[in-house]
């Protein structure tokens, strides 16, 4: 694919062609040829749509509330891309993704499209295609896009590095867990969702306790908010205020600053990755290498000696 | 010198249990080390390890024991069955579920079973008609009268019951999401006919817990479906005493892939539910308990499936007793429908599945059933033809009055390993209610997937152990013929839809569009106005309005439901 | 480089809510390492079809026990005919009867029907076979 075919392929998808977009998506997702031109040419549409994290724990409603946050954005005419990142199997590879099911009702609306994601092994559950995904979003001219995460693990972490304003969606029991991932520190909006549970007074006071010892986020403190997902209550107070904190954020430069150091995170954990890669590679290519470390006598060779020659076989091999 | 014997007598029973656990112990040792057994899978379909042999011990053979857990028939805590001479007194209802095509059809299919010698009728409806949608809905196409009867308005329900007297027949109604409706139907139909509601008698199935758990049949979110059925045990215990007006229904949660086990206890938390539900109404537990019933499956693990029914039996007594504080005796009674698991038959030599049925069907009897529907061979291929019906209903007449089962009560009470898998059953069926408790009750563990996900577990667990050969099925996995050949099937005639399709819209012209609308109006205040509902859906299908019109106005006050996904 | 596991939608399509078959193949699938999608209840034809263009997948597969096998297999074919995405192979199964079963893979409605009973294995393995093709012939087409 030339950079003029994934020009193309981007215009289609920004026509509201379904399978190009989708296409486009699975070519960058499988590093599929063709991936840089459309990376590429993406960039050069980037940075229009509004991303916006949701993580929770299983069954804390996630889908939920993006199902009902779609509703309220395609009332005000936006137009909405959904991403559900679950995590695949690390023995298979395989994964169930069944994020859409409660988004079903938008399943006729062109003006919504979904996208189910396994994290592929990504340790941090979001895999770089994930990012990489937004950035075509961004080019079909997307107003908004939802980024769907399992969260209490390591994948809150990353949702930070994809989206503006990452919120989450704390169940009850999730304390704990939550102050231990660090969550706290990461989100820029609670949601307290199923608040017609027994319960949800509880865990607003206890959240909004937390909020209140934590630091601030460039001087802004998180939102705390409520929502009966299931009936559409408290989604527009949601919305308005995602909206607004997104407007100051492009009013006092942090949502340019942000996006730049998303940009630099990305570039960085790409060049890592990269680098693995090569290394991974001339290993294939120096078997001898492998042997000669296997040969190496456990009791009498340091190990911090073997792995030094290992690698400075490599940047040798590397830098003619 | 009274006392001395009585401790002769107790120092004699110790010798003897000293004795006897020295011999079950000789032969456990014999058995370890001589003992051949075959490579095969020593476990039940719950999973539970199944021992080489049981024998009696102290705690079941101590006379207080049997008072309390096993008791006489009729007795509490009706262990041995809810009669006293059970089968000796009244053989259980053999009631064949029919419905398909259009209204005409079943009808005659009714009136041919009635000959046959069945004793009671019993209803499937289409999809369309079970998912609240008229005939001539765009959801409905391709589906009208496939899976059973379209009933669209009171019109379909008068041609249902053509002919056949409503005070002489016991009517079950399969229907969840949507019964409410279909019963005022039913009602309706009796008032048209001059025929007094307290003379009614029938079930209408009505649990819409198992929907959201199993069946996924359901029209509105849990909290209003729940409301729409403890309208219906409200206004049954007032007006309509001799109808069931929901059948607790474990059935459809065992085909859906969950064990015995859990079958049993989702079905009882779902009664207790329900149960909960009309007392916070204000009912009183003995004005409504007696009428609710239950529907268990029965599938091919048989001696589970006996000890199944028995420990249901127990547990809901006590519980109606003790917790509930239910003074009427006929308050502890589990009456049960069974039918045979569909999910146990194969498309692979079907004529073997009359065989399954056949040891399922006897499971059910000798669990003491209340009634019995017994799977045609071809039900896995398409409908039933009505040969197969009628094999399946000869079935039933072999066990009946060629066996000799019927003759005794409970002929398996006692049986050493029946009683210890009663017991066993018990208990794990209290943990699950300890464990469904812990999570707020049964809509909250609906609405985390609990249930969702205990049974598609033991699905995919099934499924791996037939594929994996660790469990055999007799034509699938094992003992299976290259060539099949076919058997005869039931074709329903294509015109069905566009017959039916004609005949609502015919409705919706002669009819009073304007009452209709009023009625409707008034279906939507009441619902708003948290009335019970009854009255007004009565007043609606009595001007003829249809199923999917008063869904419709009842889904702009209640909403809709999606599930999560729950893989 | 490239690392391109099989996606596949399992659908259920119409008003059947019998869901025990569909989520067992889903979970059997992803043992057997590919990505499945799964729809949940009560899709039409067109929004099955939108949800396997947006998720890019390689096979949808039906499961159908109400018997209007005959009206939804057709609706949907002549949905991804319309979309352009006829190459898409569709797999179907639930309450079939094999001569339904012969004339929908006859008129092209299916790839494949599986009967009752079919193990999870032979389902995988016939997916396994056929995606490459059908992958090949979208690249030629395309």
């Amino acid at each position: 694919m030339n950079q003029i075919d994934a020009q193309h392929l981007l215009s289609r998808a920004r026509a509201g062609e379904v399978r190009a977009l989708a296409r486009a998506i699975s070519i960058v997702e499988n590093r599929e040829e063709g991936r840089a031109q459309l990376l590429w040419a993406a960039q050069q549409a980037y940075g229009t749509a509004f991303r916006i994290g949701l993580t929770g724990a299983p069954g804390s409603g996630k889908s939920s509330l993006s199902d009902a946050l779609i509703e309220v954005l395609r009332n005000e005419g936006r137009r909405v891309a959904v991403l559900a990142v679950d995590p695949s199997s690390p023995f298979t590879g395989g994964a169930l993704l069944g994020d859409r099911v409660r988004m079903s009702r938008h399943a006729e609306d062109d003006g919504v499209f979904i996208r189910s994601m396994s994290s592929r092994g990504a340790l941090g559950g979001l895999s770089r295609a994930a990012w990489e995904t937004l950035l075509l979003f961004d080019a079909a001219s997307f107003d908004v896009v939802l980024v769907e995460t399992v969260g209490v693990g390591q994948s809150e972490l990353e949702v930070r590095d994809v989206c503006d304003l990452p919120s989450c969606q704390p169940r009850s029991g999730d304390i704990v867990q939550m102050m231990k991932a660090g969550i706290m520190e990461i989100a820029d909006l609670f949601v307290i969702n199923k608040a017609d549970l027994p319960g949800a007074d509880r865990m607003m006071a206890a959240v909004r306790e937390l909020i209140q010892i934590s630091s601030t986020n460039h001087g802004v403190r998180p939102n705390l908010l409520k929502s009966i997902a299931v009936q559409g209550e408290g989604i527009s107070i949601l919305w308005k205020t995602l909206w607004e904190r997104y407007q100051m954020m492009q009013t006092d430069q942090t949502l340019q600053q942000k996006r730049k150091q998303q940009w630099a995170a990305h570039v960085r954990k790409a060049a890592e990755e990269e680098l693995l890669r090569r290394f991974q590679e001339f290993l294939e290519r120096n078997k001898q290498l492998l042997r000669w470390t296997e040969a190496r006598d456990e009791e009498r060779s340091s190990f911090d000696t073997t792995i030094q020659t290992l690698v400075d076989a490599f940047i040798h091999s590397s830098t003619p | 010198m009274a006392l001395l014997e009585e401790e002769s007598h107790r120092d004699a029973l110790q010798a003897a249990w000293l004795e006897y656990q020295k011999a079950r112990k000789r032969f456990e040792t014999v058995y370890r080390e001589h003992a051949k057994e075959r490579p095969a899978l020593f476990e039940n379909l719950s999973g539970n390890t199944v021992e080489p042999l049981y024998g009696p011990d102290e705690k079941r053979s101590d006379p207080t024991y049997y008072l309390a857990k096993i008791g006489f028939p009729g007795e509490y805590p009706y262990t041995r069955g809810v009669h006293e001479s059970m089968y000796r007194g009244r053989l259980w209802t053999m009631r064949m579920f029919a419905g398909f095509g259009t209204a005409e059809d079943t009808n005659r299919r009714f009136r041919y079973l009635i000959e046959q010698g069945e004793g009671g009728l019993s209803t499937a409806f289409d999809m369309p008609t079970l998912m609240g949608y008229d005939s001539d809905d765009p959801h409905s196409v391709g589906e009208v009268g496939r899976e059973g009867v379209a009933v669209d308005s009171l019109e379909d329900m008068e041609q249902l019951f053509d002919g056949i007297d409503l005070d002489q027949v016991s009517t079950s109604m399969t229907i969840n999401g949507p019964a409410a409706i279909v019963w005022a139907m039913y009602l309706a139909l009796a008032e048209k006919r001059g025929i007094a509601w307290e003379k009614l008698r029938g079930t209408t199935q009505n649990d819409i817990l198992k929907e959201y758990i199993a069946q996924k049949e359901w029209i509105f979110p849990p909290e209003p479906s729940m409301k729409l059925v403890t309208d219906t045990i409200e206004f049954a215990s007032q007006h309509v005493p001799q109808w069931n007006p929901v059948s607790i229904s474990g059935y459809h949660i065992r085909e859906a892939g969950s064990t015995a086990v859990q079958e049993l206890a989702f079905t009882l938390a779902d009664g207790f539910a329900y149960v909960e539900a009309a007392l916070r109404r204000g009912l009183d537990v003995d004005a409504f308990a007696p009428r609710l019933s239950f529907f268990f499956n029965s599938h091919l693990d048989f001696f589970e499936e006996i000890a199944k029914l028995r420990a249901a039996r127990r547990i809901w007594a006590t519980r109606m007793r003790d917790r509930y504080g239910a003074k009427d005796p006929r308050s502890w009674k589990l009456r049960t429908h069974v039918q045979t698991a569909g999910c146990s038959l194969t498309a692979q030599q079907p004529e073997v599945n009359i065989i399954r049925t056949t040891t399922e069907a006897l499971a059910a009897v000798l669990g003491g059933c209340q009634s019995l529907h017994t799977n045609s061979m071809d039900e896995v291929l398409s409908l039933p033809t009505e040969k197969a019906v009628r094999i399946a209903l000869r079935t039933q007449q072999v066990l009946a009055y060629e066996t000799g089962v019927t003759h005794t009560v409970d002929p398996l009470a006692g049986s050493y390993y029946v009683e210890a898998l009663t017991d066993r059953m018990e208990e794990q069926a209290k943990a699950y209610f300890d464990k469904i408790e812990e999570q707020g009750g049964v809509l909250a563990c609906i609405e985390n997937g609990f249930f969702q996900r205990e049974i598609a577990d033991a699905a995919y667990r099934y499924q791996r152990e037939i594929e994996q050969g660790e469990r055999i099925i007799v034509g699938v996995n094992a003992f299976t013929e290259g060539n099949e050949e076919s058997i005869e099937r039931l074709k329903i005639d294509p015109s069905v839809e566009r017959r039916q399709i004609e005949r609502v819209k015919a409705v919706r012209q002669k009819r009073d569009g304007w009452a209709v609308q009023k009625a409707l109006e008034e279906v939507q205040r009441a619902a708003r106005a948290s009335e019970n509902l009854m009255p007004a859906l009565i007043a609606a299908v009595r001007v003829y309005a249809t199923e999917g019109e008063i869904v419709e106005a009842l889904k702009q006050v209640y909403g809709t439901y999606q599930e999560r996904a729950v893989i | 480089m490239e690392r391109r596991p099989i996606r596949i939608l399992i659908g259920k399509v119409g008003l059947d809510g019998h869901d025990r078959g569909a989520k067992v193949l889903a979970r059997g699938l992803r043992d057997a390492g590919m990505e499945v999608i799964y729809s949940g209840l009560w899709q039409t034809p067109e929004s099955l079809v939108r949800m396997a263009l947006q998720e890019d997948v390689d096979v949808i597969g039906i499961s159908i026990l109400s018997g209007a096998h005959m009206t939804i297999f057709p609706r949907v074919h002549d949905e991804l005919v319309r979309r352009h995405a006829e190459e898409i192979l569709v797999i179907g199964g639930g309450i079939i009867p094999p001569e339904d079963a012969q004339a929908l893979i006859q008129d092209k409605h299916a790839a494949a029907i599986f009967a009752p009973g079919e193990s999870i294995e032979t389902i995988a393995g016939w997916i396994r076979e056929h995606v490459p093709g059908q992958r090949q012939a979208l690249k030629d087409g395309a």
